[in-house]
Formats: C-alpha cells, structure tokens, sequence
C-alpha cells in the first residue's frame, strides 16, 4: 500500500515527531517499502482465527492494596530537565 | 418551536484505594507536589504496571450495585496522546471490554415519579495529573501525584430529559458510591466528576440532534446551571438558523459561562490497542461473591427501612438515604433526639440550606450528630421554641460553642415554663385587653382561632420571648373560654 | 585468563587461584586496549566494578559466595542500571541515569556477579546491525568492517572479544541470536515471561524478552539461572519453578526428535550456509536424535506480522519520551508542540522514528483492522504451526541467520533489506517460544550460528543440546585474532 505525503505528515503529527520537508520524500519511500513487506499479510486466510496479543494464554495478576512506594522525588528530580517548587516544568499548555 | 432536550453523562469516580491503579503508590489527596509519584506514576523507561485488585474489587461491587453484568475477562487497552499530565503518553484504560457491562439506576423525582437510567458500561481506568497553570515563568507547572489514581468511568445512555433529571441521576450515583464505601463523594476535591453531555431536538422528533460534551463539572449546581446555559444556547444556535458543533465545552461556574475547547490539533485519533504489559484480568465467580457479600446497605433499601422504622414520608426518606454519610448523620440524630420527623426536618430543612449557600459538604458540617440530638430533644421538651432553636443552631455553625444547654442558656433562649409564672403574665397583659375580650367571646369557633392570634403577640412580647407558645395557648384559653 | 569460561573463573575464584579484583581488572584493561576498534561498551565502570569486585572478595573470604560472586560480565544498555547511565543506544537517554535497578540487574547484584560496563546496542533496540546506535556502531572481532549483528551487538562482540566472559542481552524479534550467531558464541532466548522485563526498556512488550551471551552454552545456564524467574513486578512474569539450568546439561540426547523446517532449507540458502548447517544436525545424529521435516506453513509470514505488532508497540512505548520528566530535552521550546515534535525528531534516530511511524499508522483509524488485528490473527497462526510441530518432535533446528555477517554500512540504506536478517528469528518471537544459537562452523572465515528452537519452558533442554554438542566441537573455542 502506498503512503501519500499527507499521511506521512499526519501521522508524524500523531507521533509528534518533527518532520522537515525534504525528509518527507525519504520517509514516503521508506515507509511504502515497509507497508508493502507488511501487505503480505492479506494473502493469509484469518476467518477463522482469534488474534494474539499475548504470547501465552495467561492471566493478570492483582496485586493488594497496600502502599510500597515512598517519596523519591529528590532523586526523580534530578534527573528531570526542569523543575521548579517540585514540579515539572513545560510550555504553557492553553486548554 | 419546542425543544426536547437529551442528555447522558460520563462520571468519574475516583475510587477509595489506599494505592494507585498500577502501582503502589499513595493516593491521599493533598500530599506536597509529586512526592507520590513513583517511578510507575512517572513512566520511567522499563517500568511496568501491575494492577490493583481492591480497585476491581471496587468496580465490580458498583457493578452489582447497578445491577450490572460483571465482565468476566476484562482487558486493559491503550489510548495514545500526548498531555504533559499523561506521563506515558497514553492512558491505559478498557475499550471494548470493560469490567462493568449493561445496568440501570432508578432515580426519584420530585414530582413523586421514578425513572429508570440505563448505563451503558462502566470501565476501569487511570487518573491523569494535574497541570498548574500559575505562571513559572511562563512555563505550567506539573504535579503527577494523582497520575495513575484508579477511576471508574461509568457512561449512561442518554435517556436524561432535563438538567433536573441529570442532577437528580448525578445526586443518586453520589450516594450509591460513597454508600458503597469505594469513592469518598467530595467533589471540592474532585472525586467525582461529571461530563455531560447534552443535544436538542424539535419536540416529537425521533433522532437525536448533534451533542456536545461539557467537561469537569465538579458540583451539581454547576453541573445544573451548564446544562441551562448550554441547552439555551443551542436553542439560540438552531433558532437563528444554525447548526450545532460537536465539540467538548469548558463551563466556567465563576461567570456562568462556556466555550469550546478549541485546538489546533489533528482530530483525535487515540489508535486503542491492547496493552500489552497488562493480561486479560478474569473475574471468578467466588470473587463476585464475595463482593456480593460485602455490599453494605444501599440507598434505595436504607429508603424503605427510613420509612418503615421511622415513619418518614417517602420523599424525606429518600434525601436521607440517598448519602451514606447523610443517612448515618440522621439515624445518630434520632439516638439522642429521639423524635426522627423533627430531626428529618431539621437535617433536610436547616442544615442542607446552610450546606447548600455556603457550598460545602457534609463532610465538613461543624454540628455533630449529638448536637443536633440535644436541640431536637430540647425542642421535644418546650425548652427552646423552633425560632430560638435555630439561633442555637446559628450558634453551633458558627462556633460559638459545643455545649447546647450552655447556649440556650447564654443567648437567653430558655422558654418560661412555669404555669404559675406565665399565669401571672396572662392576668396581667389580659387585664388591659378588655374589648379584644369581648370581641372574642361573641366570634363564632372559626373567628376565635383568629382572634388568639392578638392575644399571643402581646403575650410573648411581655414575656421577652421567652414564654412557652404552646402553655400560653393553653392557659389563654382557659381563661377566655371560662 | 580471559579466555576462561565463567564457569572455569567461577571455580577460581572458589579456589581461591585468583581474586575478583585481579580479574576485574584483567578484563578492565583488555576493554581499554581493545574496544577503541570494537565500540563494543557505551559506559565502562571501571570505579564502580572495582568496588564491587573488592566486596565480591570479602564475600569469598566470609564464605558467603555464589557461583557468579566476583565474576565480571557486562548488561547490554537497555537494562536500568541505578546510578550508571543507560542510553538505550539513543540521544534521548543520553544523560539518562536511572534510580532504580532493573529486575535482572538486581538479581545479578544479588548473585555478586561484578558488572565491568554497559554495551553498544541498535537505537531501542531496533535493528539488526547495531550501526543505528547513537553512539557510534560496533564492529565484529571477526572482521574488520563486518557488523557484528544486532541489536544485542555489543554484548556479542564483547563476549566474542573476551572482553568479558558474559553479557546480558534482549531479543524482540532475534536480537540475542542473531548478533550470537554472526559473532561465533552462544546465546539464549528464553521463553516469554521466564526473564523479569522489569527495569529492561521496552521496544515491544509482547516480545521483548531477556537472555543471555557467553561462549559456552554451559555459562549461557549459569546466566539464566541467575535472571529466570517470577517478578511480582512484571505482570507478565511467569509464576513457575525454575530449575538449575546446569544440573541437566550433560544428559544424553538418545532419542531427540529434530525437525527441520522446510520453509527454512529452501534454495534460498546459500550453499555454504547449508553445508555448516547440515554438519550439525549430522553430529546431533551421532548422538542418537533422529531428524525429521517438518513444516511451519505460515513462517514466510512472520516477518509481515513482526513489522506490524513491534512497531505498533513501540509506538506507543516509546511515547514517555517527551523531554518531560527524563532525558533529552530540545533547546528553547517555543509552545507544547514545539517541545514534544524536536524533542522526538532530535532525539531518536531514523529507524526508530520510522517504526513509531508505521506503528501509529497501522492502529490509526481506518488501518487497525487491516493492519494490527490481521497481525495479530496471524501471530496466531504462526503459534499454531508451532504447536503441531512440537507435538512430533522435541526441538527445531535451522540456521540462525541466512548468512554470516555483512559489511557495515551494506543495508543500512535499506530498512526493508535489514528486516530480512530476521527472517528465521522472528518467529519464534511471535509465539513465545525460547530458542539459542551457538557456534556451528564458518563461511568465508566468519562464524555461522545453528539455532535450536524449543517448546515453551524447555531451556534446559536447548541448553543441553547446546552443551553435548560443545562436548564434541570446538567451534565456539575459537577466538578472533585480536
């Protein structure tokens, strides 16, 4: 399946990843190429079978209520690219 | 033209785990900013989720409550977007199979009819952060210690016709949850939040009109004057020939107003999957059971015990047990004051009046249950008429002191009981009230109840007040009658 | 010294022949010398593997050792090392200093295993060669200018280099067996969930699993059983014992049914590669296995279904890197946008930002279905050709790779190309499954890697037929002229 530039920059937009102009050729052909290796997948008959998401057939297991994490927010912090009064600090997000 | 207005609701509810969804953090409200926020919380590279069992537990008891279909393979699935307040950049949350499936509440309404609101499901799913917006330099602030709080998101069907019928469906799942002991109800704090969403259609019309959804409506008076505001606006909209948007609206309760949350963004398009760091979580039937077990009484069966056990009309009984908190408030109020309609009066009347004007909760009412017991027994007694209650009651808002007795006694609100001494006052305001006697005494039966009126006024006033109404009535007409 | 086994150094060290320090430092002096060609390590921690070394020796004197104390051995750098850096092989984790320890890395701890360093890796561990990490591409002792696979490049060519008896590795869809294979040594993939993922840096969830590198298969049983096990922190850990992966390696192989996939001896293959391989199978059947084809329909799919189910995750996996809480950050963001956009396209590397790309296209509205659902309906398929294969026959046997290394440089202008390496790897990945490569022989004087796979759990029996065929052959003695 081809992938127009338009869905190369939307989807760039989706993943919020920066992408100039004249990367877009590149990624069209790139991209395409890796889709048309995936469309493969049509030719298999799948009527009749239920998708995987896991490798085995397990089940989730629930963990007790109970607190076991304490206050690291010094060391969290340090190694955050900017903080202020205990918080992370971002451009201004307008809602 | 007339309008029909539709509206359905998404609440989250922030549930009374002691942990996070995923991790083992603390979820005490309040803490300093992002002092509870884990490596989990915080998505640092490599961590993983493990989920909480009290907080299905949780679920699945509002489940049975709502007479739902539990899920008994519910799947956690990821919703993509990117918010500072979102550390993983998705939300893990349940799509197509959620824990709780279809189930309805009943809600009352107060023309004395009820109506039945479908859910259509509710899901587990993570609290995000919480962004401050005061200027850092022009920069927003990020606070992750609600990030991964569990909530259920419980959706209705649209089946609401009025702001009335929302806010009484709303009045109702808050006393369910905090009845069922799995959100602690205060909404100042957001535990629980409303989204409304809300469409127009000429009356008869069969299809639904274009809905928009106002969001984080965190008090139902809010939520009521948003659904006005917003129902009168698409009406303003169609009137004048123009078409309703779908789009997500935020209320401003300060002014009364509303505007589209506008972005420049792409439309969203979260691209669900299946976590895969999370299982299928399978729900047993002896962990149903269980939970079946442990619901405590819920509101609409503390309603029939209220009106059998203590006499209440169904409307009184239904406000009293709608709130666990309200109902428990009540019945420990009738220990002490014993007469459970006087104290429904009171509870209902002065106390939800005050908690209303000044928009607080009951959970920070200054008068306890023995107070509010020792007024009603006071009252019971002719201690205190019902006017110089409320300035004891005034007096316990306020502060003035804890002690009933003391402040009946201090602000002079002790009525004269003393037959001997409102005699006294009788004779002597009577004495000079000749022709009101006389007038009274040819007025026929009907007249005379009339007439005690004139008698009374003068009676307390020579009193100070302080005479029992109830003794005076009797002695007067004694007295005229004879 | 350096070209010990860890079992023979762990003997040492009991003895007391040599001290945890003198090696340590052997090795820390080997890695100075020679990985200026390799680029094998990202961090060398010499300071840290020396104190550790120093309390490894105390241990050994207070009689309290295990097989790994004082051992030196190197994580591949997606595993959380607390307080040295973990880059992931990316600009985005550049300055990453984590303040936690991965699950594995606290097990290695616990063990007394001393960690001389982090190795060189594929960006996220995505690729085939390791030439896409931000740190520069490592190169195969075995050949100037030959890659030395990926992505778990640099923890093979430093075990092949002997510059530390062992490494960690990862492998999603072949990254242990791969670079193994193309390096000459042996390493293992267990079963899905036998490893903790915890503290390992996701790439795909559902296939990411931890392993492990040495020469012999012999150290690859020691290493796993140190890193197998239940982690309640990873909620897709398996409960389930684990057994002392070294207790069963010399049982006899009498008996040993191995099936050949025809999907994977087609004409395709190389002559030479063929020849190497069936040299093998030949030995297994000097040893009393019996060999039989078998068929594996669906495996020229796996490839397609791999290139949508690991990017999709990934996609979403790799969203936390948004220059919020850890690691890179772009220069004077403008606005919101402007921070996660250059934060994300400065950050990450081409092949890693193509993959989130066709991941968040293949879930995106309009493709899910065609893309991700049929992915994972045939992920199933592919399992399932597995499971009837392993009711006729007790392992599977294949190259591990079309071919032996290739030049550096040569497909990296291809992603498409690239992927192919993969492409009797992946599937195994897919389903679950554990499978190990080791020393088989060479082509054109670079090693060739037999791949043995297993059903689920059976990594004591991989790593037994590994063993007994090592008792035979020297081909995983051999050493690249340094």
């Amino acid at each position: 399946m081809a992938i127009s530039r338009e869905d190369i920059e939307k989807v760039a937009l989706l993943a919020r990843i920066k992408v100039d102009t004249d990367q877009v050729s590149a990624l069209e052909k790139d991209l395409g190429n890796i889709l048309n290796l995936v469309d493969q997948l049509q030719a298999a008959d799948t009527s009749q079978t239920e998708p995987m998401a896991h490798p085995l057939d397990a089940v989730q297991r629930l963990r007790p209520d109970t607190v076991t994490e304490t206050n690291q927010r010094e060391a969290f912090q340090a190694i955050a690219p900017a903080t202020e009064d205990g918080l992370y600090l971002v451009p201004r997000v307008i809602e | 033209m007339q309008w029909d207005v539709v509206i359905g609701l998404e609440i989250h509810v922030q549930l009374a785990t002691q942990t996070k969804i995923f991790s083992g953090s603390s979820t005490t409200y309040g803490a300093e900013p992002n002092i509870q926020a884990s490596a989990v919380d915080l998505a640092m590279p490599g961590t993983l989720p493990v989920a909480n069992e009290q907080a299905f537990r949780y679920a699945v008891m509002f489940g049975l409550a709502v007479d739902a279909e539990i899920c008994r393979r519910s799947v956690f699935e990821r919703k993509n977007y990117f918010y500072p307040d979102l550390p993983k950049g998705y939300q893990t949350t349940q799509l197509a199979k959620p824990i709780v499936g279809p189930g309805h509440v009943d809600i009352e309404l107060k023309d004395g009819t009820t109506k039945r609101v479908r859910i259509h499901h509710a899901h587990l799913e993570e609290d995000a952060g919480k962004s401050l917006h005061e200027d850092y330099h022009g920069m927003t602030g990020i606070d992750l210690n609600r990030a991964g709080t569990p909530l259920i998101e419980v959706v209705t069907e649209p089946d609401m016709r009025s702001s009335e019928e929302a806010v009484a469906f709303a009045r109702k799942l808050h006393g369910l949850v905090t009845s069922l002991g799995i959100c602690d109800g205060d909404m100042s704090q957001g535990s629980l939040r409303f989204d409304v969403n809300v469409s127009i259609r000429p009356k008869g019309q069969e299809e639904l009109g274009t809905r928009t959804e106002t969001k984080n409506l965190n008090s139902f008076r809010f939520m009521e004057q948003a659904i006005h505001q917003e129902v009168e606006r698409q009406i303003d909209v169609l009137t004048e020939g123009g078409r309703i948007i779908q789009e997500t609206r935020l209320y401003n309760g300060d002014t009364n107003t509303s505007r589209s949350m506008r972005t420049k963004e792409e439309a969203n398009d979260y691209r669900y999957f299946p976590c895969p760091d999370l299982l299928p979580v399978v729900i047993d039937d002896e962990f149903i059971e269980q939970a079946r077990r442990s619901l405590p009484e819920l509101p609409d069966a503390r309603k029939a015990r209220f009106q059998s056990e203590y006499g209440l009309t169904e409307y009184d009984a239904g406000l009293l047990a709608n709130s666990a908190q309200m109902a428990a408030l009540f019945e420990e109020t009738v220990r002490y004051g014993k007469d459970p309609k006087l104290a429904a009066n009171w509870l209902l009347g002065e106390l939800s009046a005050r908690l209303n004007s000044e928009d607080r909760s009951l959970a920070d009412c200054p008068v306890s249950a023995a107070q509010f017991g020792t007024l009603i027994l006071r009252i019971s007694d002719g201690t205190v008429s019902s006017t110089g209650a409320k300035k004891v009651f005034e007096g316990l808002w306020e502060g003035e002191g804890g002690d009933v007795d003391a402040l009946i006694e201090a602000k002079g609100l002790k009525q004269v009981s003393d037959t001997g001494a409102l005699e006294q006052i009788v004779d002597e305001v009577l004495a000079d009230m000749d022709e009101q006697i006389a007038q009274y005494r040819e007025a026929d039966e009907k007249k005379r109840k009339k007439l005690m009126g004139g008698f009374m006024g003068p009676l307390m006033k020579a009193s100070r007040g302080q005479g029992n109404p109830k003794m005076f009535n009797e002695l007067l007409k004694k007295k005229l009658d004879s | 010294m350096h070209d010990k086994t860890v079992a023979e150094l762990s003997r040492d060290l009991a003895e007391g022949r040599i001290t945890s320090v003198e090696l340590t430092q052997h090795y820390l002096d080997r890695i100075e010398q020679q990985d200026g060609q390799l680029n094998s390590f990202i961090t060398v921690n010499a300071e840290g593997a020396l104190a550790d070394a120093r309390a490894a020796d105390e241990q050994r004197k207070n009689g309290k050792a295990t097989a790994w104390t004082g051992v030196p051995f190197a994580h591949k750098d997606i595993f959380c090392t607390e307080g040295v850096l973990t880059s992931c092989g990316s600009r985005m984790l550049a300055n990453f200093i984590p303040p936690y320890n991965a699950t594995v890395t606290q097990r290695f701890r616990d063990a007394g295993a001393v960690c001389v360093g982090k190795t060189n890796m594929d960006e996220f561990a995505m690729g085939s060669s390791t030439e896409s990490s931000y740190f520069g591409a490592t190169t195969n002792p075995w050949g100037k200018n030959r890659v030395p696979g990926g992505s778990s490049g640099g923890s093979a060519a430093a075990v092949a280099a002997r510059l530390v008896p062992a490494a960690t590795a990862t492998d999603t869809g072949g990254s242990i067996r791969q670079p193994a294979a193309l390096c000459g040594i042996t390493g293992l993939k267990p079963t899905y969930g036998r490893v903790s993922r915890y503290g390992m840096i996701a790439f795909a969830s559902s296939l990411d699993q931890g392993g492990t590198m040495a020469r012999t298969a012999e150290d690859n049983a020691m290493m796993l059983n140190v890193m197998a096990g239940f982690d309640p922190r990873d909620s897709t850990s398996i409960d389930r014992e684990v057994p002392d992966y070294t207790a069963t390696l010399n049982e006899p192989l009498k008996g040993l049914r191995i099936g050949l996939p025809r999907e994977y001896f087609t004409d395709q293959l190389s002559p030479d590669m063929d020849r190497v391989i069936r040299a093998a199978i030949r030995e297994y059947e000097g040893l009393g296995a019996t060999v039989k084809d078998i068929s594996l329909p669906h495996a020229n799919l796996a490839i397609a279904a791999y290139y949508v189910i690991a990017p999709a995750e990934c996609s979403a996996n790799l969203s936390r890197f948004d220059g919020v809480r850890y690691g890179y950050r772009c220069e004077d963001p403008k606005d919101l946008l402007d921070l996660y956009t250059r934060t994300r396209a400065e950050g990450f590397g081409d092949e890693v930002k193509r993959r989130i790309m066709v991941g968040s296209y293949a879930l995106s509205a309009g493709y899910y279905d065609a893309y991700y659902l049929k992915a994972q309906k045939v992920r199933r398929l592919i399992q399932q050709d597995f499971i009837e294969a392993f009711k006729e026959v007790d392992v599977i046997m294949s190259p591990t790779t079309p071919s032996p290394a290739f030049v550096q440089g040569e497909k990296t202008n291809d992603p498409v190309t690239m992927y192919l390496e993969d492409i009797f790897t992946i599937s195994t990945n897919l389903a679950g499954l554990p499978a190990l490569s080791l020393p088989a022989g060479f082509v054109d004087g670079l090693p060739v890697g037999l791949q043995i796979i297993g059903d689920y759990f059976s990594e004591a029996r991989l790593l037994n037929a590994a063993h007994q065929y090592q008792q035979l052959t020297d081909w995983h003695r051999l050493t690249p002229a340094s």
